[in-house]
């Protein structure tokens, strides 16, 4: 039976079932969505955590690790609480949409890649400053310095939140409601089609999602291996 | 094309005045009431054994550490003079990018490619431009150091041991740059413990002990007749404690 799901899986990735690629695209568009979003808001603040002084940062950065650790069901919740008709943003009407998915994931790996940010930033701000110091580069020019010399480090930590967000179940079931053709993605559905026993389906948006993650980590080495080649980290 | 800037200064003003110049980090006192009045242009070598506070005096001068008390630059306060003023640290800072990456991000408004490249070439590193700056040898990053502090066209250069650990041919590439600057008029402010290289360099020396400035006199007086115990028991070799 497993053997004849994995040629059935096969067979729908090859026939390029659309069904299947709806689902892995709308997957990789609110992932992409919610990544663009997250590095606009993570990469500036991991480096004004980094460079700056104020009273309470280490609060702060406490807070932020923490929120690594927060389970992807209670960003559900909390996103789900916020979006509901009852909620403060439900006259949006929000709920069971793929921006609701997006916003989920938002939650989620933003606090992933501003904490890698913020400790990459913390490194180099401590080797430069001195330096900065001296030349008298002020603070706002060094911000893009600091983003273009930690360039190939914060490419991992996007990476590292891509791959943390397409494979998010969680939160994006909760507030995303895994409608056919609305706001199925490809980790609900393969819960879904595994309750159904549908394997086939199943297993065809595993290898997929499997090969998406290889093919991050991949990208993430190549990148790593090409800077420290060259003492870019 | 390397054309460094002399510091204006007065004969009847000091080229480095220091007056009661203290350090406090961490509760500890680490430099103690310093006066300095140093008239000679060229090279003033500070000396003195390890945690004398020759770094941290290094620092005071441009302005990296809180200290208190006032610091001259030829009748100019150390704010005034601050952006004639350029430092190579001991362990250069060299920014992940390539050598011309680098020259070109300290380089003043008006530099031209040409100055960042006659600079190179004084430092023997004109080959090496597009390489990864922190892929150099210890020496050539050294002398890239030098080079992008030089670039700045500094009046006041202050070089915290720039030669500690070289091999002899980045060294005399690194003096023969301090020299010439130094004869062009750049006041030069060199912290080193080689004391060949202080008779080849300095016009001057300050020798500091325990946070205290021991002794001031010419480069000729401190090594033929030094007068503090501190200095003559340093220029013997004895362990200073």
């Amino acid at each position: 039976m497993l053997i004849d799901s994995f040629f059935e899986a096969m067979t729908l990735i090859g026939s390029a079932d659309p069904d299947l690629y709806e689902i892995m695209l709308l997957s990789i568009e609110v992932s992409l969505t919610a990544l663009t979003v997250s590095v606009l808001l993570a990469l500036p603040l991991g480096t004004l955590l980094a460079i700056s002084q104020f009273p309470g940062k280490r609060i702060v950065i406490t807070c932020l690790n923490s929120l690594m650790a927060m389970p992807p069901v209670v960003i559900g919740l909390l996103v789900y609480l916020m979006l509901s008709r009852s909620g403060p943003l439900g006259v949006l009407g929000l709920l069971y949409t793929p921006t609701a998915m997006v916003i989920a994931q938002i939650l989620l790996i933003t606090p992933i890649i501003a904490s890698l940010a913020h400790q990459t930033m913390e490194d180099l701000h401590l080797e430069y400053s001195e330096l900065f110091q001296s030349l008298r580069v002020t603070k706002i020019r060094a911000v893009p310095v600091y983003l273009w010399d930690a360039r190939y480090s914060l490419v991992t930590a996007v990476l590292a939140g891509f791959g943390r967000a397409v494979s998010e179940v969680g939160a994006v079931i909760i507030v995303g409601g895994n409608i056919d053709h609305l706001t199925r993605v490809m980790t609900t559905a393969i819960a879904l089609e595994t309750a159904k026993g549908e394997l086939a389906m199943a297993l065809a948006l595993g290898m997929i999602l499997v090969a998406m993650a290889l093919l991050v980590n991949a990208a993430v080495m190549f990148v790593r291996t090409f800077a420290q080649r060259n003492a870019y980290v | 094309m390397f054309n460094p800037q002399p510091l204006a200064t007065n004969l009847n003003e000091p080229v480095l005045a220091v007056r009661s110049l203290r350090l406090l980090l961490n509760g500890q006192e680490l430099l103690r009431g310093l006066e300095l009045n140093c008239y000679e242009s060229g090279v003033t070598l500070v000396m003195g054994a390890n945690g004398a506070g020759k770094s941290l005096f290094l620092r005071s001068l441009h302005g990296l550490l809180p200290a208190e008390g006032e610091i001259e630059f030829a009748g100019r306060s150390l704010q005034q003079t601050r952006s004639e003023q350029a430092m190579v640290f001991q362990k250069p800072t060299l920014l992940r990018r390539t050598v011309e990456q680098n020259m070109l991000f300290a380089a003043p408004e008006g530099a031209t490619a040409a100055q960042i490249e006659a600079l190179l070439s004084e430092v023997h590193l004109y080959e090496k431009a597009k390489q990864p700056a922190r892929r150099l040898s210890g020496g050539e990053q050294q002398r890239l150091a030098l080079a992008r502090a030089l670039l700045t066209q500094p009046k006041i250069l202050l070089l915290d041991e720039p030669t500690a650990s070289l091999d002899p041919g980045s060294v005399l590439i690194i003096e023969r740059l301090i020299q010439q600057a130094a004869d062009a008029g750049v006041k030069v402010i060199f912290v080193s413990h080689d004391i060949g290289q202080a008779k080849r360099l300095a016009s001057d020396v300050v020798f500091l002990h325990q946070g205290k400035i021991t002794e001031h006199t010419s480069a000729q007086n401190f090594f033929h007749q030094p007068v503090s115990r501190e200095a003559q028991a340093y220029l013997a070799g004895e362990l200073l404690i």
